[in-house]
């Protein structure tokens, strides 16, 4: 049962780092605009001067 | 300065940009915006606008390319689900708004200043707040399931105590902190129920969840088998899902509606002292304020005529449809379209205060004299709540009778509290009434309050307005297929050179008619010009001289428009014809059982020939406000329960005090506020459909309600009996949960269009 000692906080690690995400996730407002980001991954002529503006926006890394 | 004065000095004062082509009479005044223009975090001025027409995702690219190839802008975003716009401008541009909407307008959009206003700001936090502590229920319930499957299954093999006690403890510190966050929705609400001395479902709630926390800290103490530390956060996360949806489609209703307010906001000519003209939005008009009102437009205030003559279209007041002379000291109201004229108005009332004190003084009787609704899941919360105490609490008492420990009858009293929370019964209402608005807003409705269904389930009688419910509200040329089709070419031409609303009536009889360019306006007459060598006349019909042909086609609800020829001459009918399946709409509903009539506030004659045209027998005409609240209550007292569709500031108190109210999109502002629905579009058929999605999501709710019951009488006997254990306890609440979201989602398939299949689609 020692294995526990590390699969514990390493299984509680990653779902506080799920929480962290979704907070980050909430406060970038992502959630405003569900079906506009459903269609905006399909426009394509986002490739040079909204490179930029989109990662700041909506795409997650 | 008198006003004479300045409207002398009107042409050559007017900031000016004289659109080349069409009317050079009309002079653009300057635009200013300055009242929906803020800052944002980062100091740059920002402006929102409603944008109408967004029916791809091309559009996104479309819009923001538009305006983003303006100079000075800094960042335009579109927000695809509300169709806003948010522009900010850099710091050292000036803000220019009317720039934008010429841009967008060259791309093909049209776009609205809007405001936020604050009550959408709240619901935007709301939100937030609910959407966060979804998510740390959602991540306390998962973290803490790991633990206590392994729990479960130590329990039938080999877990040493010590590590069961390990596990219990990690539990408790993931829900502790968890359920104090995610439960604050609950709490609160509870706490404000006892504070009034009243019990809503959330007492229950938040009873069962502080309980199952204390008994498995209790429990985790003793060393026990089990902990309840699982259930508690699975109740607030499917809790608290149930709450983010029905807020989610109450935001989203109210959004659409500030949308409309938004694409229906009038702007205004302000005339300053200095006698320079100013477009302004109508909400900066301020008592006291001169306003110009032009020939073709509407007036955007409350106010007295100081200056000019002009006859005025007060059918979205009044529901006559016959135009009406005004001179100065005359009262005008808001709504009203001038035909003819130029008006100086003197403002007396602005904004959200344009009423008419004797609709306002209907509109307070009619708000108290509604029948209050009690919604299907408040009317299941009152049975519930007290229910649910009053078994725990004899399964307690029974236990300890039957001999058991007083442990052993805590631990099965609160196994019952919290089987028998309302997990279902929270999900039921709001999973089916999410999923119907969203079938609605297909079909080109858009609702205003979340418990329309319930109360629309239940109508039996319709009643309709006339003027601008059943017939579209823009004048249209009647009588095309008896007159020479050249003669109509030659009017249209003549027309659309001209601003009056009726010969708009007869310019789009022939889109892309151009005006002839000799022409000349007369004023209170009609229009005169030159074709082909002919002279060519349109007008009234004694500046045409077909008083003979006039007198034969005079109708009580129609205008007569002469046009003449040379010799060849023809009297054109003019009114408001009906909705192309107003018949077939109406039909329906007969089917379906439903009494129809008309309460209109036209004239007897008028009505007569609309009801006879759809067949309905029970109708009125000349019906005053209060004469249609009469009615109503007068139904009301038969026990019948009545929808009542309309779209003028005279129906406002019906629909305030009918059951159910639906207007179309081109109502009057407070007319549109006070119904439960708006549709948009020229037809009726979205009445018909809102009243088939209605009786298909109240019948689901019903039998979602009758899940949960069914869950319960399965349920509640185990408790009692003692065998819930936590595993039995979460597989029950996520089972019923999921099945009652997924007959919810059937409210999608259901058959919209009555007219539409036969109709072809629109754009």
């Amino acid at each position: 049962m020692n294995v526990l000692i590390y699969l514990l906080p390493m299984a509680l690690g990653l779902g506080l780092l799920g929480l962290l995400a979704f907070t980050w996730s909430l406060r970038s407002g992502q959630y405003e605009d569900m079906e506009g980001a459903a269609v905006r991954v399909l426009s394509d002529d986002d490739l040079d001067r909204r490179v930029e503006r989109n990662m700041k926006d909506m795409a997650p890394r | 300065m008198s006003v004479d004065a300045s409207v002398a000095r009107l042409p050559s004062l007017a900031p000016t940009s004289v659109r080349s082509g069409g009317e050079p009479a009309r002079v653009e005044a300057v635009q200013d915006f300055s009242l929906f223009v803020r800052e944002n975090e980062s100091g740059q001025a920002e402006m929102a606008f409603a944008i109408e027409g967004i029916d791809c995702a091309a559009c996104i690219d479309e819009i923001e390319d538009a305006v983003e190839a303006l100079p000075g802008i800094a960042q335009a975003r579109l927000n695809y689900t509300s169709h806003r716009l948010t522009v900010a401008w850099k710091k050292d541009a000036s803000a220019e708004p009317g720039a934008i909407l010429r841009a967008l307008a060259g791309a093909g959009y049209k776009a609205y200043p809007f405001e936020a206003d604050r009550a959408e700001e709240m619901d935007r936090t709301t939100a937030r707040h609910l959407l966060r502590c979804l998510g740390v229920a959602g991540f306390a319930m998962m973290n803490i399931m790991l633990l206590s499957v392994s729990v479960w299954s130590g329990n039938v093999t080999d877990i040493t105590p010590e590590t069961r006690d390990l596990f219990h403890w990690l539990s408790a510190l993931i829900a502790l902190p968890a359920a104090a966050y995610a439960g604050q929705p609950f709490f609160q609400s509870a706490i404000r129920a006892l504070k009034a001395r009243s019990l809503n479902m959330d007492v229950p709630i938040t009873l069962g969840v502080m309980l199952a926390l204390g008994v498995s800290v209790f429990e985790t103490l003793n060393h026990a088998e089990h902990a309840y530390f699982d259930s508690a956060v699975m109740l607030l996360f499917f809790l608290l899902t149930g709450r983010y949806l029905d807020h989610a489609m109450r935001r989203r209703t109210r959004a659409e509606a500030s949308n409309l307010a938004a694409l229906k906001a009038t702007s205004a000519s302000r005339l300053a002292p200095d006698g320079s003209l100013v477009t302004v939005p109508a909400a900066a008009i301020t008592p006291g304020d001169m306003v110009l009102v032009r020939a073709g437009e509407r007036v955007p205030v409350d106010g007295v005529v100081v200056s000019g003559t002009a006859s005025v279209d007060e059918s979205l007041i009044t529901g006559e449809t016959l135009p009406r002379a005004l001179a100065a000291g005359a009262p005008i109201h808001a709504g009203s379209l001038v035909h003819d004229g130029v008006l100086h108005v003197r403002t007396t009332a602005a904004g959200e205060d344009t009423f008419i004190e004797e609709i306002e003084r209907l509109l307070d009787k009619a708000a108290t004299a509604r029948g209050s609704y009690v919604r299907l899941a408040d009317r299941a919360a009152r049975l519930y709540a007290p229910m649910v105490h009053a078994t725990a609490l004899l399964s307690l008492v029974g236990w300890l009778v039957a001999g058991a420990s007083v442990h052993q009858a805590v631990l099965i009293a609160v196994a019952v509290l919290i089987i028998t929370c309302p997990c279902a019964l929270a999900l039921a209402v709001p999973a089916v009434q999410v999923v119907a608005a969203g079938t609605l807003m297909r079909a080109g409705v858009l609702l205003n309050s979340g418990d329309v269904f319930e109360r629309l389930a239940l109508v039996d009688t319709v009643a309709f307005d006339k003027t601008g419910t059943l017939t579209v509200p823009e004048m249209m040329l009647d009588n095309a297929r008896s007159v020479d089709p050249d003669l109509i070419d030659i009017a249209a031409r003549l027309a659309a050179g001209s601003t009056h609303p009726l010969a708009r009536a007869i310019a789009v009889a022939r889109p892309g008619a151009v005006p002839p360019e000799e022409l000349s306006e007369i004023a209170g007459a009609g229009v005169e010009g030159e074709l082909h060598g002919i002279p060519v006349r349109l007008g009234s019909p004694d500046f045409c001289g077909c008083m003979d042909l006039a007198e034969a086609a005079a109708a009580p609800d129609a205008s007569l428009v002469a046009v003449r020829a040379g010799e060849r001459r023809a009297v054109l009918v003019i009114r408001q014809s009906l909705r192309p399946d107003a018949r077939a709409v109406i039909d329906q509903l007969r089917r379906w059982g439903k009494d129809v009539i008309i309460l209109s506030g036209d004239r007897p004659a008028a009505v007569a020939r609309v009801a006879g045209e759809l067949g309905v027998e029970d109708w009125r005409g000349h019906a005053m406000p209060a004469d249609k609240i009469a009615v109503l209550e007068q139904f009301g007292a038969q026990g019948r329960r009545v929808l009542m569709v309309g779209d003028g500031v005279n129906d406002a108190p019906s629909l305030a005090a009918a059951s159910v109210s639906i207007s179309p999109i081109t109502a009057a502002d407070i007319t549109r506020a006070h119904a439960d629905a708006v549709f948009l579009g020229e037809r009726l058929a979205p009445v018909a459909a809102m009243i088939a999605v209605s009786a298909r999501a109240r019948a689901l709710m019903q039998q979602n309600l009758i899940i949960a019951v069914v869950y319960n009488l399965i349920a509640v006997p185990l408790a009692i009996g003692g065998y819930v254990t936590p595993l039995v306890a979460a597989l029950a609440m996520s089972g019923s949960s999921v099945i009652v979201t997924l007959n919810a989602l059937r409210a999608r398939s259901c058959r919209v269009s009555t007219a539409d299949s036969r109709e072809a689609p629109s754009p």
